[in-house]
């Protein structure tokens, strides 16, 4: 998932980079074929080359060598709000049908069976980003119809595509997931299945998916990982499989 | 530290920690836990470890924040328990997003009432926290998401250095201590090294907090361990993620409250237990070239 989600990231992009499996992925795309990928962390960290995988989005590493720190106000009003990110990179705990991420409760707010972390600025970066790309595995209870609690908004909320809604970013192009990358449909939202990985045949995804998943007229392959990618994840970027596990 | 927080933390007060991962005063946090505080409202961005900590020791009403995860674990369980309904005392929350809070900050500041922003269209966080609410902008006509001000009773900052007065540098991720410290009826500054105003004036664009704001200045090497001060000592990520196998279990976290918190009466007694830390996360030196201040 951290190298097929690396390829996303072109050299030169602005990305807003999400704590967990994201920050792995852009890590290793500025290690192999985007040196120049300027990794902004909403800690305040601009431009950030951290010589260790930061263990979480406000590591020391992030600031020795980096382009700018500034605070947090700035990060929010002058970089995300100004629209200078391309590409905002988030995880979820459940992503549903057009594409809103839940990262807050399941079950009801009031009283919740399982209570997450919250946003953070994931709703922020949903908003805002020119793009968004969101990376999850695939189950039924984390690709459900509609999720629990909209945290960061896809497509469609309350039946109102997200363009009627002000929102200025794309919202969520792509989420790729352990089987498959998934799409949003230009004209309705809706994620649909666009490439599968070596070997994963179309009902497997749909068996992780709580909807009656639709699919683009001709799927992609999607590339195993290289060699390169392999060594660095298991070796150099994380050997202490703090995100890998998963 | 004793005095700081027993003039200027009382029950009942809207007390305000912050540090984004960096900076992150748990020397005062334990002081507020042994002097037994109650019914605080707690507000931080990132609850992180300290908060789970007050909540569990029954220290907190109330907790406002936006993100209340381990950074890079998991869960905070204490927090966890309290509003799922599992145990420990009760707990009310008022939830935003960091946008959300950072502008609460900078609206308490500016000694606004509100902050305007672009934002939470399509969420339901509006549903969840009726205190976000909208403006019609007077230029505009646009609906713009607002956030009321957050003026803390008290705000604890920690950072590098300060002279004795209370003029503050820090360096290095700076989150929303300016702004949280300006917000706040009271501040308490507490800094790895006391040095002399002539340090300070050398450097003046590193000033983040002027003394005219200070109500105190405590000096506490290590005082935000297991959070980092960049130069000093790196942030400790093997206690982060102990801190999972001890928070997930109410017995453990409360005999670690005993233990490291209850039972040492300061910051130099809590590092006397922790035999080896200083050795093992004790800051490489990383200078800057220099800039030239002259005219």
């Amino acid at each position: 998932m951290a190298s097929v989600a690396a390829r996303e990231l072109a050299d030169g992009e602005v990305v807003f980079v999400g704590i967990g499996l994201p920050n792995l992925a852009c890590n290793l795309a500025r290690a192999t074929h985007a040196p120049r990928l300027v990794l902004i962390y909403e800690s305040g960290a601009v431009g950030a080359a951290p010589e260790r995988l930061p263990v979480s989005i406000g590591d020391p590493a992030l600031v020795t060598g980096s382009l700018m720190v500034c605070g947090m106000v700035d990060v929010f009003q002058l970089l995300l709000q100004n629209g200078r990110v391309e590409v905002g990179f988030l995880g979820g705990a459940q992503v549903d049908r057009y594409g809103n991420i839940n990262t807050t409760v399941i079950g009801p707010y009031a009283r919740p069976t399982v209570r997450l972390p919250g946003s953070g600025g994931a709703a922020e970066i949903a908003i805002h980003a020119q793009r968004t790309l969101v990376v999850s595995k695939l189950s039924p209870r984390a690709f459900p119809e509609r999720v629990d609690f909209i945290t960061s908004p896809g497509h469609r909320s309350g039946g109102v595509p997200r363009t009627q809604l002000g929102m200025p970013g794309a919202g969520p192009v792509k989420v790729i997931t352990d089987k498959a990358v998934l799409e949003a449909d230009e004209a309705t939202g809706e994620l649909v299945l666009a490439a599968l990985y070596p070997g994963v045949d179309p009902s497997e995804v749909q068996a992780g998916v709580g909807w009656p998943l639709g699919s683009r007229p001709r799927l992609g392959r999607i590339d195993p990982p290289t060699a390169t990618d392999l060594r660095l994840l298991r070796h150099v970027l994380d050997p202490k499989r703090l995100h890998l596990k998963a | 530290m004793r005095d700081a927080i027993a003039r200027f933390v009382h029950d009942g007060d809207t007390v305000v920690i912050e540090g984004f991962t960096h900076l992150i005063c748990f020397a005062a946090g334990h002081e507020i836990i042994r002097q037994g505080r109650r019914d605080l409202t707690l507000c931080r961005l990132t609850p992180d470890l300290i908060y789970d900590q007050m909540i569990a020791a029954g220290c907190a009403r109330k907790l406002v924040f936006s993100w209340a995860g381990n950074p890079g674990v998991g869960s905070l369980h204490a927090f966890r328990r309290a509003v799922e309904g599992k145990g420990g005392p009760p707990l009310e929350i008022e939830e935003y997003s960091h946008f959300g809070m950072v502008a609460r900050f900078a609206a308490g500041a500016a000694r606004l009432p509100f902050w305007p922003m672009r934002n939470y269209m399509g969420t339901d966080l509006p549903a969840a926290n009726p205190r976000i609410r909208h403006v019609t902008c007077p230029y505009t006509g646009a609906a713009l998401a607002t956030v009321p001000a957050l003026n803390p009773d008290v705000t604890i900052i920690h950072a590098q250095r300060a002279d004795a007065l209370g003029n503050t540098q820090l360096w290095g991720l700076v989150g929303v201590q300016k702004e949280a410290a300006f917000a706040s009826a009271h501040v308490i500054v507490v800094v790895e090294e006391l040095v002399e105003e002539a340090v300070i004036r050398s450097d003046p664009n590193r000033t983040a907090v002027p003394a005219m704001i200070v109500d105190a200045v405590v000096v506490e090497p290590w005082g935000a361990h297991p959070s980092y001060a960049q130069g000093y000592y790196d942030r400790d990520n093997d206690f982060y993620v102990a801190w999972e196998a001890i928070s997930r279990d109410p017995d453990a976290l409360e005999r670690y409250l005993d233990d490291c918190v209850r039972g040492v009466s300061d910051r130099a007694a809590y590092l006397e237990k922790h035999p080896g830390l200083t050795a093992r996360l004790k800051a490489a030196a990383r200078f800057c070239s220099g800039v030239n201040y002259g005219f």
